[in-house]
């Protein structure tokens, strides 16, 4: 019993710092990146991933002895472009603003290596429970990144978090300003590249 | 025609699918270490690019779009919502196909973009290209020249990015920095000097 529940712990957290999917591994940074100008989409996008991984490694393992082994990569496939779907029709229907900031962002989920890599290398070969836990704990390393960078960005780009203002009017009197370079795109790459130097000059250590 | 000229320009430098919209970038990691294979990569991806974009405005347009099937009498039935699963089994279609053509007509051509089609099949930025397309409202003539648009600035982008790599082997690289870190931080002042095309209007 004691073995079990720190492998599962491990499968949850492991992903979260330590061989965190979008510094480590390098997966998933295609769609991720232009939805962090705003924290609040940013955390919406991470929990649509974080969904759709955990669900997609549930469906792709729990029929993992059933799929053919030619033909998994299409089926994995259409599991995932399934939930994306369901993942938009339900933006779309209660929140409406934030789906349309997302626009294509959230249909670009399919081609996140995250989703059918964990399927791949996770989920066909372990029981469901522990694929799904393993989608979260991906789903959460990678919406963790997510968050950092659009914190980062939201704060010295527009002095906001969250859409309310957090710098006080004493700074902007007496002559701060802010950063219009960190909403544009350039920004978000210098970011995530210093991110992934301390990280890995913590991880080192 | 001034308006296409247009899409075609921004496509390749103020709106380059890599630079400022961040598709494609896990092929662009992990090709852009050598020149040979990120032009080859460059050209496969800008051929798909051309061919896939307009393709999937058709099967939009005449199948998904909402009243698109009253050709067929069913004027009343909207499928746009199966966009995301027909654009990628189109995508993964076309490229099945051109990847046979070229293996029949042209060897040469197979042997240099032969290994890398299977890969664009899952490239964010082909699915990305429709999914915009879709999105901005173009129309036939304008989906050929953001697509293609689009492809060659991908392109673009890979090829200096791997030339920058290349420099950057000599480099002095602080520890932890070094590999990925260093690459998206390139990336980034790459994508600030395509910034500056922005004063280009047609």
């Amino acid at each position: 019993m004691r073995r079990t529940e720190t492998k599962i712990l491990k499968v949850i957290f492991e992903p979260i710092w330590k061989n965190n999917p979008v510094m480590i591994q390098i997966l998933g940074i295609c769609s991720s990146l232009a939805v962090t100008v705003q924290l609040q989409t940013a955390i919406v996008m991470a929990i649509a991933l974080t969904l759709v991984v955990a669900f997609s490694n549930l469906a792709v393992s729990v029929m993992r002895n059933v799929i053919p082994r030619n033909i998994r990569i299409i089926a994995e496939l259409c599991i995932v472009a399934t939930l994306v779907i369901i993942a938009d029709e339900l933006l779309k229907a209660f929140m409406y603003d934030i789906s349309k900031q997302l626009s294509v962002f959230v249909g670009l989920i399919i081609t996140n290596c995250i989703v059918m890599g964990r399927a791949e290398s996770f989920a066909l070969a372990n029981p469901p429970l522990l694929s799904f836990l393993d989608g979260i704990g991906n789903g959460v390393g990678y919406g963790s990144v997510l968050i950092a960078v659009a914190f980062i960005r939201e704060l010295l780009g527009s002095g906001k978090l969250l859409g309310f203002d957090v710098i006080p009017r004493a700074f902007y009197l007496s002559g701060y300003e802010n950063m219009g370079f960190m909403l544009l795109a350039p920004a978000a790459f210098i970011i995530i590249g210093l991110l992934v130097w301390l990280q890995r000059t913590l991880i080192n250590k | 025609m001034d308006n296409i000229i247009g899409i075609f320009i921004n496509s390749i430098f103020v709106g380059n699918i890599l630079l400022a919209y961040f598709l494609g970038m896990c092929s662009f990691l992990s090709v852009s270490k050598n020149m040979e294979t990120s032009i080859g990569l460059g050209l496969a991806v800008t051929f798909v690019l051309a061919v896939t974009t307009p393709v999937n405005w058709m099967v939009y347009h005449y199948l998904l779009a909402p009243g698109a099937l009253s050709w067929a009498g069913l004027p009343d039935i909207d499928l746009s919502f199966l966009k995301l699963v027909t654009f990628i089994a189109v995508v993964a279609a076309i490229v099945q196909a051109v990847e046979m053509i070229i293996d029949r007509f042209s060897p040469f051509l197979y042997s240099s973009l032969g290994v890398f089609l299977p890969l664009i099949a899952v490239n964010c930025a082909i699915l990305g290209a429709a999914l915009f397309m879709v999105e901005r409202d173009y129309n036939l003539i304008e989906s050929i020249a953001y697509g293609t648009g689009s492809g060659l600035g991908w392109m673009l982008a890979i090829v200096s990015m791997a030339a920058i790599r290349k420099k950057l082997r000599y480099a002095n690289v602080p520890e932890g920095l070094e590999g990925f870190g260093i690459t998206m931080i390139s990336t980034g002042l790459m994508a600030m000097a395509f910034m500056l095309f922005s004063g280009i209007t047609m």
